[in-house]
Formats: C-alpha cells, structure tokens, sequence
C-alpha cells in the first residue's frame, strides 16, 4: 500500500547531464533522423551563402577602387557595368542562397524536434508508475517543452554555421600561409590561449547551462504546484509563503541564467582580445621579418588586413559554440527522458494475446519490493479461479494495493510470476493485457474535458446511448439525469468541478464501458455515499458475472458479498475462504470485521 | 485580445516598459555597445597609425625603436581590452536586463495565480498557465538581447547619414531610399509573421496543457493502456506547432537575407547614379565612393536593427498574453474584521445559495446554526451539494446569497487571512506539498515538533511518519506520492489539528483510512480537537466547533447533530437517533451496509 520514501534514489528519470556534447548531438540525430535529410544541399547552401557575404563586399571595394577613378582619372564605366551586374548577381545568389538554407534548417529542425517530442512523451507514459510518481511534473513538461524548444535556435543558427565558421578559418588560414608562413604562426600562437581557453569554457558553460535547464524544471514545478493545490493554499491562507517558495525559484533560475550569460559574454570577449594580439604581433613579427628581408611593408600591411579575415569567424565559432551549450543542456535532457529504461517492457507483436472470457489469475511465489526497501509481499501464492468475484482485505500497510499494481502490472515481481489465463503477464502483448484488465484506482483521475469524453476513455466509441445505458446499469442513471448538462457537463481540470465521490462514479463508468474480463477495484467507491455504494456494488455483482474481479476494500460490507475473502497481514496471506467462515474463525479477519461492525452498529 | 496596431509600435511599446524599469542596466549595456562600436572604428585608426609610424619608417630606415614596437602592442591590446569590456558589458548587461524583466514577470504573474479566484482557475488549465509563466514571459523580453545592440548602432547609423548628407545631397537622397525600403520589409515580415507566432505561442500554451494534464493522470492512461492515444493528443499539437513554425521560419528565412541585400543594393545604385553625375560634372569621384562606402557601414547597424524587429512578433504575442494574466480580475475582496473570540466559534449559515452554473443550482436556502463546542455531521447523498458547502464555508468562493457568519461577522468582511486563522478544513482529497513531512503539517508557522507530533498522534499519523527516513525531516514527493491516500489525508488531518482551529472542518477526511485506525482518530477527535491536551484558546475550556461531512455511522456518531442534505437543500435537522426514526431516506442513506441485498427494491 504504501511506497517509502527510502527508494526515491532509483526510480528518477536520467538528467541526461553526464553524456558528452559531441555523444548528445549524435544520439540527438539518432532519435530525430529527419536531423539528417538533405543536409548535404543544406551545407552546400550554406557555404554558398558564406563566400557570397566575403565576395560582395571585396566586389564593391574593387569597384569603387578600381573602377570609379580609371586609369584616366575618370570613371571605367565598362569595368564598372561589369563589376556591378557580377556584384548584383552575387547579392542575388547569396540571398537566395541563405534564404534556402534558413528555410531548409527551418523545417528540418522543427520535424526533427517534433519527433523528439512525442518520442520523448510517449517515453513518459512508459515509464513505471513509481518513476512517474517520484518525478516532479513541472519538471517533465518542461522537458517536453521548453527544453526542446531550445534546440531549435541551435539547429537553426548553429550547427552548419559553426561548421561553415571552421571551414572560414582554414580558408583564411590557407591564404595568410600563402603571404607568410611566419606571420601565419605569429596568428595562430595568438589565438592558442583563446582556442586552449575554449574547452575550459565550454565545460563551464555547460555546467551553467545544466543548471539553467534544471532550474527551469524546478521553477515549473513551484510554479504549478500551488496552482493545483489551489484550494489547500487559499483555505490555509498561506500564500504568502507560497510566493516565497515560487520567488526563490525564479530567483534561483534568474541567478543561473545570468551566470551562464556572464560566461558567455566572457568567453566571446575574448575572441577580441586575441584579435587585437594578433594585430599587434603580426606588425611588431612584420618588422622584424622585413629587417630580415623575408617580407615587404606591402605585405605586411596586406596581412594585417587577412587578420581580420581570420578573426570573423572564429568570433562566430566562439559564439555559436557558448550559445549551443544551452542547446546541448536542453537537448540532453530530453534524451535523458528516452534514455531512463522502461522497466516494463511490452512485448509487441511478439507477445501473447489474451483469450477472451472470465480470466483465471495466479500468483506464483511472489515477492515484491519497492526499489531499495524491505520485501512488501513476500512469497505470495494464490490461485483465483475465473470468474470468482474475490475481496482483499487487510490493515493498512498490508500490501493490499501491490497486490493490485503486480496484478495489472504497473509494477513486475522482483521474484516468482503473475499469471493470467496461465500467462506470464510480462508475456502477454500490452495491448491485449490493457484490453482485458482494468484498475479503477481510489483517486479516478479525470481529464478537463466533458463527463462523455471521459467515460469514452475507456471505450473511444462509445455512443451516447451505450453510456447512459452503463450508467443505468450501474445504477447512475438519476446521478446523471441529476446533472444540469448531463453528458456534456464539463468535469474542470482533474475533474475538480465534481466531488471525490462523483470523480468516482465517473471513473467505474469509464472501466465498466472498457468490458474487462478482469476487474480490480482498489478501494474505488470509497468516497461514494452507502447507500450509492451498496447499490453500485450490487450492480457490479450482476455485471461481473462471467468475469472475475478483485476488490480492494476497507469496508467489509464488500468483504461480504464476495465469493471469497483474501486476508493479507504483512505481505502474507494468512486467510482465505468465504466471509462467513472468515468470520467464525479466530483470526485477522474475525478482528477486523469486529471493528467494522462496531462502527456501523449505531 | 485582437490587434489592429502594427506589431512594429507594439513592440517599441513593450520594450519601452523594460527601458523604464530598468534604466541603468540598459545605459550601461548601452553604453558598452557603443564603447564597442567606436573601439572597432578605433582598431582601423590604430592599424593606420601602426602603419604610419612603425611599419612604414621601419622598413624605410631599417631600424625602429623598442618604444614604438611598445606602443603599437599597446594600442593595439589597449582597444582590444576596452572593446572586450564593451562586449561583456553589452552582453552581460542585455542578458542581466533580460532576466531581470524576465523574473519580475514570473513574480507578477504566480502573484496573480495566487490572488485569482477558484473560477478562474478553473477555466485556466494548470499547463497553460505554465506556459503564460515560462515560455511566454521568455517571448515577451526576447527582443532584450540585441536591443543593446541596436540602439549602439542607431548612433554608428546617424553618424554614417549626416555624412552622406554633407558629401552630396542627391545621392544620399537615393542612398537613403534603403531606409524606406527596409521598412516596407519590416511590414510585410511583421504582417507575414505575427499571426503565426501568436498561433505559435498559442500552441505552445496547448502542447504544455496536454503534457501536463496527460502526466498527471498517467496512471489512468496506464492502466486503461490509452498510451497511444495520449501520444496521438500530443502528437496533433506538437504537428501543428511544427507547421506553424515552419511557416514562421520561412519568413524569417527571407526577411533576414532581404535585410542584408538592401543596403548592397542601394550601394550598386548610389554607383550607378553616381557615375553618371560624374560623367556629366555633377559630382566628383571621391563623393560618391565616401557615399557608397558610409552605405555599406549602415548596412550592419540595419541587420541589428533586424535581428531586434525579427523578435517583435513573439515578443508582442509574448507580452499580451501575460498582459492577460496580469489584467485578469475577480480577486477577492476582504475586509478589515477580525475573529478576536476564543474557544470554538459560532457557525452560521443564512439563506444560503450557490449555482456553479447559472442553470444549476447546487445549494439553495441552506439555513443552520452551530454553536460554539458543538459538533455537527452533514450527512446526505453524493453530490447532494456537501463538499460545496465546505468550500463556501472556507471561502473558497462567495455565495450567490445568503451568508455565512462566524461569531457574527460575514466571511467576506473578515480581513485577508483572517478566517484560517480560525478555520480549518480537511478536503476530501489531501493534498500534500513536495516537501517535508514537518513543513507540509506547519506550513511554515512555527510549531514546536511536540505540537507536530501530537497532532500527528490525534490523526493516527504518528506510527508512520516515525517510521520513515527522517520522520518528520522525510520528503514527501510532488503532491505526496510516495505515501497511500490512507496515509495522505492523515497528513493533511494532522495539518488542520495543529492550528487548533476554533471551527474544523472535515470532508469525509477519512475515506481513505482503514474502520480500525479511522475508530481510533474518532476516538481521539472527540477527546478534544488539537491533540485533545492542550488548549491555548484562551483557557475558557470551549472545545472547537466541528463540522464533519460523514456517509458513515462512526462518524456520524460523534455529532451532536445531523443536518441532512438532498439536491442542495437542508430536508431535516436533528439528532441521528431522531433522523434515523422519522427520516426513511436518512435511513436509507446510513444503513445502507447493514441492508442485505434481498432489500434491494429497484
């Protein structure tokens, strides 16, 4: 029943945060192969577009030098029609040139990232219950939002530009060696500091960064916490105190966002630095040479204006580089997500389909323990035969509602097996166990649609008819009547419009249309009235005929009108049989119906 | 909210408002922008200089003096470092304004989702406000980064204009045509652009919805096997976001190259013309190359100018949507009444009348009265309007009409914070913080552990909490997941208990808790409310005034009186004994446990 603190530790989704830069753009194409698609087209573009921004400006320059004051000291105009269509083409082409590598960027990246995104959603959905429930919300939906949404910018401006940013330098490169091999080295060492500099600044940055994506997380998480527990926040009047929390997580956040951007500001400051070094040496090293006669003042002049050549991109690889690191930070963590095994592994088409028709259960030496505790159940044997309606009951703490978890298996054994229709359930293809099994747990979640929409979730075609005539077998039919809009009644975000005790009728609703061949009840009518309860139950025995159930109770009324009882105590099964031979026995169960009955007898 | 503005003023609009607040830190990244910007003219001048006086001298006479070498590695690293402190100070700045807008939005917005009343949280799913706090405020101060910039260069623009005004009138005339040809551009990028980012953002908001409500009811999509369902709800939005943004990238993917080719553009025609004017004598070559080349120093102040315009779109939809959030109204108004009693207070409940929706009414002429001490059961079928009531009673909303009054004074005339300094109520379904055991049962007052644990006792709580890890230092998970709904709502008791209430409230508060363990905290409740030892409620020896929301008779039992409700409205009041005997419905209701199914008339 209860899962202890103690096993936090082990059932966390991965941070994603220890794989590498390089690995976390690999396994990104990896998830995303849409990544991939024409990027050979993209990355011609792309250089396209980067001589075209080198060429145009020289193709004025010459123009204006060359042309405008002719050797005559009046304009070439020939020279300069030339030069001006060859520059307008170039404008012409670069612009198209970019504009097709943006778009193409563009619409690579967001099918890619959308792909992530649902890959990374379904991912949460595949988790076990106790990962899911460890996770902080907030925190999930950030990374299936907003870190993704960072990734983008990185596709978009990033990648192929840092690539045509590297390429920019060995050019520049290639042509400095040309005039110089001495003044080439000269650069180079200048840079080296700013290069070496890098590697410890991107592991900076990608701490800072890490942590700005985390605190998102945690800032969401705060966020929403009190906005789903409005009503505890308002009637406790703490909202103050609730600010505070919410403040000091926006704080938390603001204060890392602003450390990484000092970082990043840091680091690409530097990229200046090494360029003004690099002027200075190459004159200062220029002199020297040309004391040397290996080198012209022409030359040297003409070098210091490759230097700037030089510098241009390595300023845009620099910052590309800091600015991905946000990319990167937010881009692991959503494959952190894909990367936490789902421990409850569906077979697929691979495994066994489900025959139809009462269900016969066994558990075969079971044990089972949260991750990291003591043993709940500990070799639990049991045989349920189909079509038997059977009631667990047992104090609190007992394990009666693992019992129901390995049962529908939201959690497998750590020892022995669950066994349906003689199947091992971790054989049977999810799909068909879904089909035929159904929980209705204490607190029927509902979704912020219309009572129809969600008594369909457990059968997506429903007709009207057919649920008003659940409902009326059910004995819901005048609750439903009772509601101004009936079906169309908006049940509010969690199903918050309605009482606990409705969100229940609305949740065996939605299992009763499902039709499972076997039901289990944990606990699900407790907030309903009596009389509503007795009534329900009375419904579902009729119902259940031909099918088996297994009822999770506190109140032994249910205990009562079952075919047989399981008194579990400790994790162990200590009685079985009917109520009435329960009852005369000395045991757990005599106890536990005294008590009851002392309740009601008044 | 519909616009018929231009997205171009709004978004000065919105910048204005980050200018104001934060003054200094944008002068000061200001500031560094222009530092920058002069500092690289600066580099041209001192490369000129270098060239000048060492490099030029040096190879003429073959020698050169140390102090000159010496002074171009100053100059040279000298701008370099100011112009690094321009960078950091341009970058930093913009990022530390950014995320200081950013943080003073998240706090104006949570301070809302805290003051906005229960209504209207409800019509605002939990995801979307998410998204209103995070992914919008981030739109909204988006254009912070590169506005630095822009403005930096606006003075590098205006400089480079009057230039090209004094060199020749005409053809700055025509060289400035660029400008409005940039903001035609703009217009149609804006017009183009907006509505798809306010789709954008719009989805953003929905995409945040689904994956908020789909993890919190992960178990029900688990247990019902709607995986694939859940993913295909996701997957429709995450696609039709990925469209939209497609879309948009499109157009940004055009605007940015456009904005780049213009001034090159405007440089091939200023020559052009230019030629001509000198041909026939009207100007003379240096003009027009002073001119072309001012031209394409605007051409980089012009791409700054649109990477700031590109962000205005998001930016405006950004900020409008927040503006929303901000501007919503219908928080409650308190008075300025205090409860200044002690001992249990007098509960009254006058006329009272509640419709969620005006064509349903959910209580109507409710009228009772209970006086200090006594304790009284609400008892009546589910949704026959009792948890409506209990939230009425905590104002967690205001009636249509009618009253409630404790010791006199109506609940909307007591001062913010008043009430649950008085009242307390336990809801139906817990709620617990992701938080200590402690914090999560003080809620930040300051109680001593022995209260703590008292009240632990009284709710039964106290065996289990002493036996998780760090007892009452023991994390509970988000909403408290890692304890049972038993173990939950005897958190959340004990959280009313150690306020010790002068009026309690409990919604069937213990429907999760097994008959054995609720027997005991019935027991302990009538041995006094609070821990049933102490009382600090003024030593007048007045037990609380207790309110219980029952179905069962144990429960009922401990009342002084029952108020029986049916369809919202108050059918019979009196002892249970009374109820029982005149009452066949009321019997009906409570005995329905003890009636066997041959009773069954329906």
């Amino acid at each position: 029943m209860s899962t202890t603190a103690a096993t936090r530790e082990s059932t966390t989704v991965d941070t994603g945060e220890q794989i590498p830069a390089l690995e976390t753009i690999r396994r990104g194409v990896a998830v995303s192969p849409e990544l991939r698609e024409g990027l050979v087209g993209t990355f011609l573009l792309a250089v396209l577009a980067t001589i075209g921004q080198v060429v145009i400006p020289i193709a004025v320059q010459q123009t204006l030098d060359r042309g405008l004051s002719g050797p005559g000291g009046e304009p070439d105009v020939r020279f300069m029609v030339e030069m001006g269509l060859m520059a307008f083409a170039a404008i012409v082409v670069t612009g198209v040139a970019s504009y097709l590598m943006t778009s193409r960027l563009f619409t690579t990246a967001e099918r890619g990232l959308a792909t992530l995104r649902i890959k990374a959603f379904r991912h949460v959905h595949d988790l076990p219950v106790l990962t899911q429930n460890t996770e902080r919300r907030g925190a999930l939906v950030s990374r299936v939002t907003s870190d993704v949404d960072q990734v983008s910018q990185f596709l978009v401006f990033g990648g192929i530009l840092f690539v045509v940013s590297v390429l920019q330098i060995g050019v520049a490169t290639v042509i400095m060696l040309f005039y110089s091999w001495q003044l080439t080295l000269v650069v180079w060492i200048c840079f080296l500091p700013l290069f070496l500099s890098l590697r410890f600044f991107q592991r900076r940055l990608s701490d800072a960064y890490a942590t700005v994506r985390r605190q998102v997380g945690i800032m969401l998480s705060a966020i929403s916490e009190p906005v789903v527990g409005a009503a505890v926040v308002r009637s406790y009047a703490v909202e103050e105190r609730t600010q505070k929390r919410i403040d000091a997580a926006i704080a938390a956040h603001q204060q890392a966002s602003t450390r990484a951007q000092g970082f990043t500001a840091f680091s690409f400051s530097l990229g200046g630095l090494s360029g003004g070094l690099a002027n200075a040496g190459v004159l200062i090293f220029g002199i020297w040479l040309g004391f040397a006669d290996q080198i012209t003042a022409g030359e040297v002049i003409a070098f210091a204006f490759l230097v700037s050549l030089f510098v241009m991109p390595v300023q845009m690889g620099t910052q590309i580089l800091t600015e991905a690191q946000n990319a990167i930070a937010g881009w692991r963590r959503v494959i952190g997500i894909l990367e936490t095994p789902a421990d409850l592994v569906d077979p697929g088409a691979d495994g066994q389909v489900l025959p139809r028709g009462p269900i016969d259960v066994e558990f075969r030496d079971v044990t089972y323990s949260y991750p990291g505790g003591p043993d709940v159940l500990h070799d639990l044997d049991m045989h349920i035969s189909s079509g038997t309606r059977v009631a667990i009951v047992g104090e609190t703490g007992s394990g009666k509602s693992t019992f129901a978890k390995l049962l529908t298996r939201l959690m497998d054994p750590r020892l022995g097996a669950v066994l349906l229709d003689g199947i091992d359930v971790r054989d049977i293809r999810q799909s068909s166990l879904r089909r035929s099994v159904v929980l209705v747990p204490q607190e029927g979640f509902l979704f912020d649609d219309t009572l129809r929409a969600n008594a369909r979730y457990g059968r997506l075609d429903a007709s009207d008819e057919e649920i008003l005539e659940s409902a009326m077998q059910l004995g819901l039919a005048d609750w439903v009547d009772g509601l101004p809009r009936g079906l169309d009644t908006r049940v509010g975000q969690r199903g918050e419009s309605l009482s606990a005790g409705e969100r229940q009728l609305v949740a065996l609703l939605r299992a009763h249309l499902a039709d499972p061949d076997l039901l289990v009840l944990d606990e699900a009518t407790s907030a309903v009235d009596p009389n509503l309860e007795m009534r329900i139950g009375r419904a579902l025995e009729r119902l259940m005929h031909g099918r088996t159930s297994v009822t999770i109770a506190h109140r032994l009324s249910t205990a009562e009108n079952a075919d047989e009882v399981v008194v579990v105590d400790r994790g162990r099964i200590v009685q079985r049989g009917p109520h009435a031979e329960l009852v005369a026995q000395d045991g757990v169960y005599a106890g536990l119906h005294a008590s009851w009955v002392a309740q009601q007898g008044r | 909210m519909p616009r018929r503005t231009s997205t171009t003023r709004d978004g000065f609009a919105v910048l204005a408002v980050a200018i104001r607040r934060e003054p200094w830190i944008f002068t000061v990244s200001t500031i560094g922008s222009v530092l920058f910007g002069a500092l690289t003219v600066a580099d041209a001048w001192v490369l000129g200089w270098s060239t000048q006086h060492a490099v030029l001298p040096a190879f003429d006479t073959g020698e050169v003096s140390a102090g000159v070498l010496w002074a171009v590695l100053g100059l040279f690293v000298g701008v370099a470092i100011l112009r690094a402190v321009g960078i950091v100070a341009r970058r930093l700045g913009a990022g530390v304004m950014q995320y200081r807008m950013q943080a003073h939005y998240r706090r104006a917005v949570t301070r809302q989702y805290l003051t906005l009343p229960m209504e209207w949280h409800q019509k605002h799913p939990t995801g979307e406000l998410l998204s209103n706090a995070n992914s919008d405020v981030e739109a909204a101060w988006g254009p912070i980064a590169p506005l630095p910039m822009a403005v930096g260069t606006v003075v590098m623009m205006v400089i480079a204009v009057v230039q090209m005004l004094l060199a020749d009138l005409v053809l700055a005339m025509v060289g400035l045509l660029v400008f409005p040809a940039v903001i035609v551009a703009n217009l149609a990028y804006q017009r183009a652009a907006s509505p798809l980012m306010t789709r954008a953002q719009q989805l953003r908001a929905e995409l945040s919805e689904v994956a908020h409500e789909s993890f919190d009811g992960a178990m029900v999509v688990k247990t019902l096997g709607r995986e694939s369902e859940e993913t295909e709800r996701f997957a429709a939005k995450a696609h039709e976001l990925r469209d939209v943004s497609i879309r948009a990238g499109r157009i940004r993917a055009a605007f940015d190259p456009t904005l780049t080719a213009l001034p090159n553009v405007g440089v091939l025609v200023v020559l052009a013309l230019g030629v001509y004017r000198v041909l026939h004598g009207q100007s003379d070559p240096g003009n027009v190359i002073t001119i072309a080349y001012l031209l394409t120093i605007v051409s980089f102040p012009i791409r700054s100018l649109g990477w700031l315009l590109g962000e205005f779109p998001r930016s405006v939809v950004g900020f409008d949507r927040v503006t929303a959030v901000l501007q919503a109204t219908g928080e409650m108004q308190y008075g300025a009444s205090r409860l200044e009693g002690t001992g249990g207070a007098l509960l009254e409940v006058d006329h009272l009348a509640y419709a969620h929706e005006p064509d349903g009414r959910l209580l109507d002429d409710v009228t009772f009265t209970v006086t200090p001490g006594r304790t009284v059961a609400l008892v009546g079928a589910t949704a026959s309007g009792k948890s409506t009531l209990t939230s009425l009673m905590t104002r967690l909303v205001d009636p249509d009409a009618g009253a409630i009054r404790v010791d006199g004074t109506d609940l909307r005339d007591l001062a913010k914070g008043e009430l649950a300094r008085s009242v307390a109520v336990v809801p139906q379904a817990a709620f617990l913080f992701d938080d200590t055991v402690r914090d999560n049962i003080t809620l930040g007052a300051d109680v001593p552990d022995e209260e703590v644990w008292a009240a632990l006792r009284t709710a039964q709580a106290d065996g289990f909490v002493a036996a998780l890890p760090g007892a009452l230092d023991a994390r509970l998970g988000e909403r408290g997941t890692s304890l049972s709904g038993g173990q939950r709502q005897r958190i959340s008791l004990a959280r009313a208990l150690v306020r010790k209430p002068r009026l309690l409230i409990l919604d069937d508060a213990t429907s999760a808790v097994d008959p054995e363990v609720e027997a005991r905290i019935l027991g302990a409740l009538r041995g006094g409310v609070g821990g049933g030892n102490v009382d600090d409620g003024g030593g007048d020896g007045g037990d609380s005034t207790l309110v219980v929301v029952a179905y069962r008779k144990a429960t009922i039992g401990l009342a002084d009186e029952v108020i029986h409700l049916a369809d919202g409205e108050v059918v019979d009041r009196g002892s249970h004994v009374e109820l029982l005997d005149r009452s066949p419905a009321y019997a009906d209701l409570v005995n329905a446990y003890e009636q066997q199914p041959a009773g069954e008339a329906e």
